[in-house]
């Protein structure tokens, strides 16, 4: 009768802490009330408002709603794809030098205090967005590689044999057949198409990456193996996202934690498994309860 | 010594609202505590409030009111207040939990899956994988298994994958929902002998064992669920 | 003599006011567009009214007016343009590239270098190097402002990916004065070379697009291209049959039915100079076989490879 196998040796450091008081990382990305109006008909109508949640760095966080819960207005504000009209969203910006020499935190900075062309530089480099539709997320008349690439020439790389190696390293990653690097992102399939932005989007090590809903409208099987890819990925490069879904499936594997909205107001948030297992608000009850399994 | 995991006046009643608000209460004033090598066995009849109790320590249900406190890296934390990070450093590093039915992530094999917590402590994937193995060596768990995904499995399979799962990282604090259920009596031993080694390890257990035999060979202590069942 | 029933040069002196206005703001921000009220000319769009506005906003009496059209003084475009400005301003004209002061031409740069009293206007088609990558005006606007180039040079990844080589071989894209990213006009990548570091000014209109901008003397100009891939000019293994020019550029004529090719200096006046001082090429078209056929000694290793 042989003893259970002993404790487990940490070795390399994954997600490892010293034992102790664990070192907090700073927030990465903070929202403050924020709060998005449309005007409709002379009166303001709040696409969604009052949403408040820190985001650490590697975690995912989904927000989930049905269509016109404001989940999708949220994810632009969060990315400033929109200004908010109230409230804030932060990001830990760091200092526009240091990719090269280390991660010099300048702390939170209001995105709305960011110029324009600072902002266009974060959605280059620190951040990624996965589109729904990939022709949305990639360049549609470029090969496959070039694609890849692109975020690199942004900032300067400028031999053609390293992007190409580069672009190609990366394809393997996620998976794409990398004979395909020539071709145009039109002539791949959906799931392809996903694959290739996913891969546009993290060539620069982005630390955040938004999603939206990016395995609706792929077929089943396919959905299955891109959101298996997300898991590894996000996983292993240690990235924070923000996945916006209707899908409380897709939430329960991918996020460690949710945002449950409806009418633009965050009705309830929390670990994934808490609100999914043990709903609290009526609304999340009857999404928890309208799933259909098979 | 102190306790490792403790419940302060904890209850839990679920309102479902989509039944008009009705209420249904399950427990009220729970106060437990448990230390380092002990076993304490939550016993009531079915629908007591057993499961939900352990999912209440787990941080998977929420309390109603009063609070569950888990012992981790020196400090007291509650799970009521943690912010999400927290309870999931807790879950990784102290808080074991294996539940009755062995939620399946697809498509990834036994062998990664009992590997994963593990991995998620900074273990290699080579290593993590070998202690996976030998988990499921002992847990009899035939090796052309390993590579699959345990969708497919028996019952008593993904139990056993359930339990190397849960305990492969020895965490201070175990929590067992019927580990043995569906397992016949060579398993049920094996995993007797390794909540026995987990505690001579110092974890403090709180489980479920509808089984009688398992329940006297393991457990230290009962806590009846059933006397505290919420004034309806 | 000029004809009294136009104003000097054509445009009235506001709108001349208002073009060199434009101009000092060009050359005072190297390769940026600037708009301008574009006039309606006595020729359409297409033609040359870009050019023709900056040249009648800057000729006075004491210059002297080159004009050429690929080169060539006597192309029907060159002739009528430099007969449209002796006519409005009654001003000297020159088919000698040293003797002018002034030089309006479609889409060459002369071969005979030029200095710092001369002053260069080319004829652009389409002012925005990115037109034909991001139809967007407001986006292309942006991405100048914030010297956002990524997708010209995915552009030439993309040529290198589909065809081995970058494929423009006129208006190739130049950064100017490391800052703007700017279309020289459909100038052979020949040319290029020449707008960098250049002692004329050199100015840039396009009439339909309503903009123009410049490149003020002794400027920084560099063609893009990768670090394994070095932007390189075109050349011939003919030289010029006329004069025997190895280092201008040719225009290959096909002379006969069996395909023999005449190689000519595209530069009119540059040819005719060398004649003038002795030069003398083969006098003959090259025979279809010998025009394809590379000599041996001219064969770089590249080329070699590749054959």
């Amino acid at each position: 009768m042989s003893a259970a196998p002993g404790r487990p040796q940490a070795s390399s450091h994954r997600s490892a802490q010293h034992e102790g008081t664990p070192v907090i990382p700073p927030v990465l990305l903070s929202a403050r009330r924020a709060g998005k109006a449309f005007v409709h008909q002379g009166q303001p109508r709040w696409a969604c408002r009052g949403v408040s949640f820190d985001l650490y760095p590697g975690e995912v966080l989904a927000v989930v709603g049905e269509s016109g819960s404001g989940k999708s207005t949220l994810l632009r504000l969060l990315a400033a794809r929109l200004a908010c009209d109230e409230g804030s969203v932060h990001y830990d910006v760091r200092a526009e030098s240091s990719e090269k020499s280390g991660n010099e935190s300048t702390g939170l900075v209001d995105l709305a205090e960011l110029s324009e062309a600072r902002l266009r530089w974060l959605a280059r480099t620190d951040w990624g967005f996965v589109e729904q539709h990939a022709r949305d997320g990639l360049r549609m008349n470029v090969s496959g590689g070039a694609n890849v690439g692109e975020r690199l020439m942004a900032l300067g790389a400028r031999h053609y044999g390293h992007l190409r190696s580069e672009a190609s390293s990366w394809m393997q990653r996620v998976e794409l057949d990398t004979g395909r690097i020539d071709d145009l992102p039109a002539t791949y399939s959906g799931g392809m198409q996903q694959r290739l932005q996913i891969a546009r989007n993290l060539v620069t090590h982005p630390r955040l990456v938004f999603m939206d809903e990016p395995t609706t409208g792929l077929d089943v099987s396919v959905q299955a193996r891109l959101l298996d890819l997300l898991r590894e990925l996000v996983d292993e490069l240690q990235l924070a996202a923000v996945v916006v879904t209707h899908d409380l499936a897709v939430a329960r594997l991918l996020a460690q934690r949710m945002l449950v909205m409806k009418d633009g107001q965050v009705v309830e948030q929390g670990l994934t498994d808490r609100v999914l297992d043990d709903p609290q608000h009526p609304y999340t009850q009857l999404l928890v309860s309208s799933v259909l399994t098979p | 010594m102190t306790a490792l995991i403790e419940t302060l006046c904890l209850s839990k009643t679920f309102t479902l609202h989509g039944r008009g608000g009705l209420q249904l209460p399950v427990f009220a004033g729970i106060d437990l505590s448990v230390q380092p090598g002990e076993c304490m066995a939550l016993t009531g009849h079915s629908g007591s409030g057993k499961s939900s109790l352990l999912r209440c320590l787990y941080g998977n249900y929420g309390a109603s009111s009063g609070d569950v406190r888990i012992r981790h890296a020196g400090n007291w934390v509650s799970l009521s207040t943690a912010a999400p990070r927290e309870v999931f450093e807790v879950r990784r590093r102290t808080l074991g939990y294996v539940s009755q039915f062995l939620r399946v992530i697809p498509r990834v094999s036994t062998l990664d899956i009992v590997a994963d917590p593990l991995r998620r402590l900074g273990v290699g994937a080579e290593a993590a994988r070998a202690q996976a193995a030998q988990w499921l060596q002992r847990l009899n768990l035939h090796e052309h298994l390993w590579h699959l995904p345990p969708a497919t499995f028996s019952g008593g399979e993904q139990q056993r994958v359930n339990i190397a799962h849960g305990m492969i990282t020895a965490p201070p604090v175990l929590l067992l929902d019927e580990p043995t259920a569906s397992l016949d009596a060579d398993n049920r031993r094996v995993v007797v002998e390794l909540i026995h080694a987990a505690r001579a390890q110092g974890s403090a257990i709180v489980g479920i064992f509808h089984d009688d035999e398992v329940r006297e060979a393991v457990a230290t202590r009962c806590f009846d669920v059933e006397q505290h069942r919420s004034p309806v | 003599m000029m004809d009294t029933h136009y104003n000097f040069a054509f445009l009235d002196e506001r709108t001349k006011k208002r073009i060199r206005r434009a101009l000092l703001k060009a050359v005072a921000v190297p390769g940026y567009q600037v708009p301008f009220g574009s006039r309606e000319m006595p020729f359409a769009y297409g033609w040359g009214t870009g050019g023709v506005q900056i040249t009648a906003s800057l000729i006075g009496l004491s210059d002297v007016l080159k004009v050429i059209d690929q080169g060539a003084d006597d192309t029907t475009n060159a002739v009528n343009i430099r007969r449209f400005f002796a006519r409005t301003t009654g001003v000297t004209t020159t088919e000698k590239t040293r003797e002018a002061t002034l030089i309006q031409t479609r889409h060459r740069i002369p071969e005979m270098p030029l200095t710092e009293s001369q002053i260069l206007v080319y004829q652009v088609p389409m002012p925005e190097p990115m037109s034909r990558l991001e139809p967007s005006r407001r986006e292309t606007i942006k991405m100048h402002a914030l010297s956002e180039y990524g997708l010209m040079h995915v552009r030439l990844y993309e040529d290198i990916a589909q065809l081995g080589a970058i494929s423009r071989a006129y208006d190739y894209p130049v950064m100017v004065n490391e800052r703007y990213l700017m279309s020289p006009s459909p100038i052979p990548k020949f040319d290029n070379p020449k707008m960098h570091m250049n002692p004329a000014l050199q100015l840039f209109g396009a009439g339909r697009e309503k903009r123009l901008y410049a490149i003020p003397p002794y400027t920084q100009v560099r063609s893009l291209d990768f670090e394994d891939h070095p932007f390189e000019v075109q050349r011939w293994d003919h030289a010029c049959a006329l004069c025997g020019a190895s280092e201008s550029y040719l225009d290959e004529m096909i002379v006969d039915d069996a395909g023999s090719r005449l190689f000519v200096c595209s530069d009119s006046d540059y040819c005719e100079e060398r004649r003038d001082a002795g030069h003398v090429g083969t006098q003959q078209a090259v025979t279809l076989h010998d025009a394809l056929a590379t000599p041996p000694e001219a064969v770089t290793p590249n080329e070699q490879e590749a054959a």
